[in-house]
């Protein structure tokens, strides 16, 4: 059975600007500033109109970043991230 | 109003009225040569009696005008300065939208600004004032307004509100005919205004482009010391100080983010003006 699915806004709608190796995200939607480590920008990349569950979303990871054995923290992001109103389940 | 005057402080025009003479006469001399506005205004800020009898009788004067704090305490009559001044200040913290607000101080050398942002009694508005007696010029002591199109710094060359200790630093520094009335007792102890000089009255349309942004923090005994200040810190540092930064949107995202990686940063901890100026000087010969 698929676990819980995760989609984050389009890229479009969100603006982002390094700062020292953190992001300064701005969420057009709801005119909210966000300021982020890493991995959230890159999950919201993986995610950006495309729902995944935690599973697919250590695939489209994987491709780029070692995220093996992850999984646990990636969740724990995924709870911060869509409490933040960056991610949503579709 | 009974008794009113306009300003032009800036690219921002304020008409204040008041039910009472002494504090627009207080104005007209503190805002000697400031120029009268150039076109419609962009505030209005009203000193009224709290009720109609309280004109007369032992009088407490509300601030009021386009944008009020519903429960804001009236002051005494003999505080109606700071209370125009408090006023003018409301207004801009509220109602002002073409600008990215910053509650910080600037000061301009050579076309190139230095902005100093902190909490209260960090000294950056006893520290601007010094400056622009000293070789630069003053921008503002409470705002600095930022661009949102080109990144510049307008200035705001309000009267700069010296508290307590500073109040006699720039007594000794400034003639007295720029000085306002000892205002003694008032939520913030004694406050005396300054008027910015001839150069920064004469300026006050120029903006200038923002080349070093410093945090400064006074401490009795505090060792003179220069940080760095990471460009995430000091975002969220500006936007903390910023009154109008959520209500812009995303044209005041872009705007900070534009300042914040575009320009130097540092903290600087002093003790004694002397410290700061130095630290000023030599951070300054070495970004700007």
């Amino acid at each position: 059975m698929a676990g819980l699915s995760y989609i984050a806004d389009d890229e479009s709608l969100v603006r982002k600007v390094e700062l020292d190796g953190l992001t300064a995200l701005f969420h057009v939607p709801s005119g909210m500033t966000h300021i982020v480590a890493p991995p959230a920008p890159q999950i919201l990349e993986a995610l950006a109109g495309r729902p995944a569950d935690l599973k697919e979303l250590v695939r489209r990871l994987s491709r780029n970043f070692d995220v093996d054995g992850a999984e646990s923290a990636l969740a724990a992001r995924l709870d911060e991230l869509e409490a933040a109103g960056l991610v949503s389940r579709p | 109003m009974r008794h009113s005057h306009a300003l032009q402080v800036g690219p921002v025009a304020f008409r204040l009225g008041s039910e009472w003479r002494q504090p627009i006469e207080a104005l007209k001399q503190l805002y000697a040569g400031y120029p009268a506005p150039d076109g419609p205004c962009d505030f209005t800020v009203r000193l009224e009696a709290e009720t109609p009898w309280r004109r007369w009788l032992r009088p407490a004067v509300a601030i009021r005008g386009d944008y009020t704090l519903p429960d804001a305490v009236p002051m005494a009559l003999a505080h109606g300065l700071l209370a125009a001044e408090m006023g003018m200040n409301l207004q801009m913290a509220l109602g002002q939208k073409r600008y990215l607000l910053l509650h910080a101080s600037s000061v301009e050398r050579d076309g190139k600004a230095l902005l100093m942002t902190g909490a209260s009694g960090s000294g950056k508005s006893t520290l601007s004032a010094i400056l622009g007696e000293q070789g630069w010029r003053f921008m503002g002591d409470e705002f600095a307004l930022l661009d949102m199109d080109d990144g510049r710094l307008h200035p705001f060359p309000r009267a700069v509100s010296l508290k307590n200790q500073a109040v006699l630093v720039l007594e000794e520094i400034v003639g007295g005919d720029r000085f306002g009335p000892v205002l003694r007792n008032t939520p913030k102890g004694t406050i005396r205004h300054l008027r910015p000089n001839e150069e920064a009255v004469a300026r006050m349309r120029e903006p200038a482009r923002p080349v070093l942004i410093l945090f400064p923090q006074y401490g009795r005994g505090l060792q003179a010391a220069v940080r760095p200040v990471g460009q995430a810190e000091i975002f969220v540092r500006l936007t903390q100080a910023s009154t109008n930064y959520v209500a812009l949107g995303e044209p005041g995202y872009g705007a900070l983010c534009r300042l914040v990686t575009g320009t130097p940063a540092r903290a600087i901890d002093y003790s004694s003006t002397e410290a700061a100026l130095t630290l000023i000087d030599g951070l300054w010969g070495e970004f700007a």
